[in-house]
């Protein structure tokens, strides 16, 4: 199982995140996350896609798949940055189970992941967290004790560092 | 201007003289500016027969084919059409229409999402929402559909906008289209056309395998040049078919499941494959693990996608077929090659093994393309699908592109009679034959209508085995000949069918009206269609299963030899298999 970052620029027309999507579907790849928005130019859209393939033989299907999305006339550019040092960030909101006896224990918890509390209710809060996979699994483990009521999370995006660009 | 208005405007300027259509509530607007206008309509029975013609249009003229339909159920119609010119890469422009903008997405009366269903199916669609979008979306439409990879493009026109008045810059009818998600590689690399050219002069036995892309290109002259010039043979694909003169002495015919033996040894000891507009399909690389086994590969296609998709080249190049073959042209201009020993291996295969049949028990349908190839040797031949579409590719002499009109990737069943009346429209000054099999005719006969009503003196040649017969074959050779539900010997007479609608009928059993039968057919003005009684049980050889390397060949107790034995002084492990 191999995980890939993929990022994508699209026309910003409606109906292109499903001409992407449905191109992944139809070869058996699920999608893990993905993120859309718009850029800095407001004809231009970002998606970012991270995929697994579970098949053999994913990393040629990738290939095929890269070559496929390429076809699409609404997509400008595609870039697996898998490879790449990259920065990537996810925002999350967690809704937890917080009765004042445990609040404490939270903050502390919150304050270690530099996330932030945005809500605060009488038997729950919800927190705000940003980061990478890593620290945003091991948020939702160390919450998962307190009792996770929702999650929402944005799904991956990503840049890659230094001077390049897409 | 009317959105109508705009998209009949939009249509001339791109040079569309005919289309192909039915109408209804959705394109009602439409059809109003339609009925005043220059370019011809032609009424279908059923929108399939429509997206078909446009089709079969577009791969006799090399132009955009244009099919139009109502929302709803007649935009459905269109859908085995559009999915026919997508997997065999032919350009056309699907207009549907569509409920009005505010109905959208209401499930309103005759609302489906044609954008939707067909997106797996057309290089590109559109949902125009406003008038105004109309001259640049019928522009794209038509530059994206015929340019790189050529395929289908649907325009959905929801009514409202049809009849939205705007004012119209006349420019956008003609400002060049630029989109910069699309930019199609024409020239090939270089580097690559070197490496390329260093490969094929190191090899000793060469073969080249040229597919649908070469007459996409309208490279076959190209392809004919470099084959001459470096003495290679040339095998070519089903959709390849008239690439390549089929008699030319460096001619292997068609290669793959029912491709000739010599051609499938070809690429078997070929020690390198020159793959031109192709894309290694099942049909031709049954095995993918031992095609061309001995060979190291170039292979050229504009598509960048196809390149590594079931076989990695050793020489991958992308680009226009024309524009590569000239330049390899080039650059092995002068250099001295001889592969003689190899063609001579290649001409006791031809030899040995030629494409042959067993002329006794009635009616054989290989005679009856030799004969129509006899009377009508200058013909555009259009095919159905089956055992008739491989006796039409096996057994007539192709000498130009564009002469052989079948459905190829799809492989749809209905295809040839629209097909081949698009065709004649493309080409009204050609004999135009169907070669049809009984179940494929059932399929769209209605369309005989539209032949006579617009006097589109096609010629239907049935080949009546009064059997699915392709399918047959495979329950006969793979299913222990338990015939399930693919016998069609019925009461049906084609005779009076054809008739019925204003055509000329006959039928033909014995071997000697054949050709009387045929003669008529080409003399009289009219659309005939002769009822062939052939053999019920003939069936297609050679034949190569399903995932088998292409020398394991089946063909039946009369076919040609039992071993392959030592075929040009080479290790063989294909065993010739014999079928009883
Ligand atoms: C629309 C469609 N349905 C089913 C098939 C499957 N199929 C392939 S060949 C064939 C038999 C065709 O029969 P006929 O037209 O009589 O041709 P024959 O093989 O007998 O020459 C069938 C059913 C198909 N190709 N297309
Ligand atoms: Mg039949």
């Amino acid at each position: 199982m191999v995980k890939h970052t993929l990022t994508v620029l699209v026309e910003n027309k409606p109906g292109v995140a499903a001409r992407v999507t449905g191109l992944f579907t139809r070869r058996g790849f699920n999608i893990d996350s993905i993120n859309a928005a718009i850029t800095d130019k407001p004809d231009i859209s970002r998606l970012t896609i991270v995929i697994t393939s579970e098949r053999e033989g994913g990393e040629r299907q990738l290939e095929q798949i890269t070559k496929q999305l390429n076809k699409l006339i609404d997509v400008i550019k595609i870039s697996d940055i898998t490879a790449y040092d990259s920065i990537e960030r996810e925002l999350v909101l967690v809704k937890v189970d917080a009765k004042p006896e445990r609040r404490t224990e939270i903050l502390q918890i919150v304050e270690v992941f530099r996330a932030k509390i945005v809500d605060i209710a009488s038997e729950s809060m919800i927190i705000e967290v940003t980061g990478d996979e890593d620290k945003i699994s091991a948020m939702l483990t160390m919450l998962a004790d307190f009792g996770i009521r929702e999650v929402a999370r944005t799904g991956k995006v990503a840049m890659i560092r230094g001077a390049k660009t897409l | 201007m009317t959105g109508a208005e705009a998209v009949l405007k939009g249509l001339e300027t791109e040079g569309v003289e005919v289309v192909f259509g039915y109408p209804g509530g959705a394109v009602l607007p439409l059809y109003d500016v339609l009925y005043t206008s220059k370019i011809r309509h032609i009424l279908v029975r059923h929108e399939q027969g429509a997206a078909h013609a446009a089709d079969g249009y577009a791969r006799v003229t090399g132009r955009v084919g244009v099919c139009i339909a109502t929302s709803g159920p007649g935009a459905t119609n269109l859908v085995t059409g559009i999915a026919n010119a997508y997997m065999d890469s032919i350009p056309v422009v699907a207009i549907t229409g569509q409920v009005p903008t505010t109905s959208i997405g209401n499930d309103a009366f005759q609302e489906v999402n044609i954008t939707g269903i067909t997106l797996p199916i057309t290089k590109h669609s559109y949902l125009v929402k406003r008038a105004e979008e109309i001259p640049h979306v019928i522009r794209e439409a038509f530059y994206i559909a015929s340019t790189g990879r050529k395929g289908p493009v649907l325009i959905d026109l929801p009514k409202d906008v049809q009849v939205e008045e705007f004012e119209v810059d006349e420019r956008a009818f003609t400002r060049a289209v630029r989109l910069r998600g699309y930019k199609p590689t024409i020239k090939g690399h270089a580097l690559q056309i070197k490496k390329a050219a260093a490969l094929i002069q190191a090899s000793k036995r060469p073969v080249i395998y040229a597919g649908g892309g070469v007459i996409a290109s309208d490279a076959s002259p190209e392809l004919r040049e470099l084959a001459e010039m470096i003495g290679a043979p040339v095998t070519t694909t089903l959709m390849g078919i008239g690439a390549f003169p089929k008699d030319h002495f460096l001619s292997l015919g068609m290669l793959g499941m029912h491709g000739t033996r010599y051609a499938n040894y070809a690429i078997c000891e070929a020690d390198l494959i020159i793959a031109v507009g192709v894309r290694f399909d099942d049909r031709v690389a049954t095995d993918p693990s031992t095609f061309a086994r001995n060979a190291k590969i170039i292979h050229i296609d504009i598509d960048p996608a196809e390149i590594g998709k079931i076989i990695r080249p050793d020489v991958p190049i992308v680009g226009d077929a024309k524009n590569v073959l000239r330049a390899l042209i080039e650059r092995l201009k002068g250099v001295d090659l001889d592969f003689s020993d190899w063609l001579e291996v290649i001409e006791s295969w031809k030899e040995r093994y030629p494409l042959r049949y067993n002329p006794k028990d009635g009616l054989k349908p290989q005679f009856i393309i030799e004969k129509i190839n006899e009377l009508a040797p200058d013909a555009i031949i259009v095919t159905e699908v089956g055992q008739n579409q491989m006796w039409a590719a096996l057994y007539f002499n192709y000498k130009e592109p564009r002469t052989l009109i079948t459905s190829g990737g799809l492989g749809t069943m209905g295809f040839g009679l629209p097909a081949a009346i698009g065709a004649k429209v493309g080409a009204p000054e050609r004999t135009v034959i169907d070669i049809a099999g009984d179940g494929s005719f059932l399929m769209k006969c209605q369309e005989l209508a539209t032949a006579v009503e617009n006097h589109i003196p096609i010629k239907v040649m049935i080949l009546n085995n009064q059997y699915l017969g392709m399918v047959r074959q495979w329950q006969e050779l793979f299913y222990e000949g338990r015939y399930s539900h693919t016998d069609l010997a019925s009461r049906t007479d084609f005779v009076k069918l054809a008739e019925a609608f204003g055509a000329c009928g006959m039928r033909v059993e014995r071997i000697e009206d054949v050709a009387p039968a045929i003669r008529k057919a080409l003399e009289i003005d009219e659309v005939v269609v002769i009822d062939f009684r052939i053999d019920r049980e003939e069936n297609v050889y050679p034949m190569v299963k399903a995932g088998s390397p292409l020398d394991e060949i089946i063909e039946d107790e009369e076919g040609v030899v039992e071993d392959s034995g030592d075929l040009c002084g080479m290790e063989k492990e294909g065993v010739v298999e014999v079928v009883d």
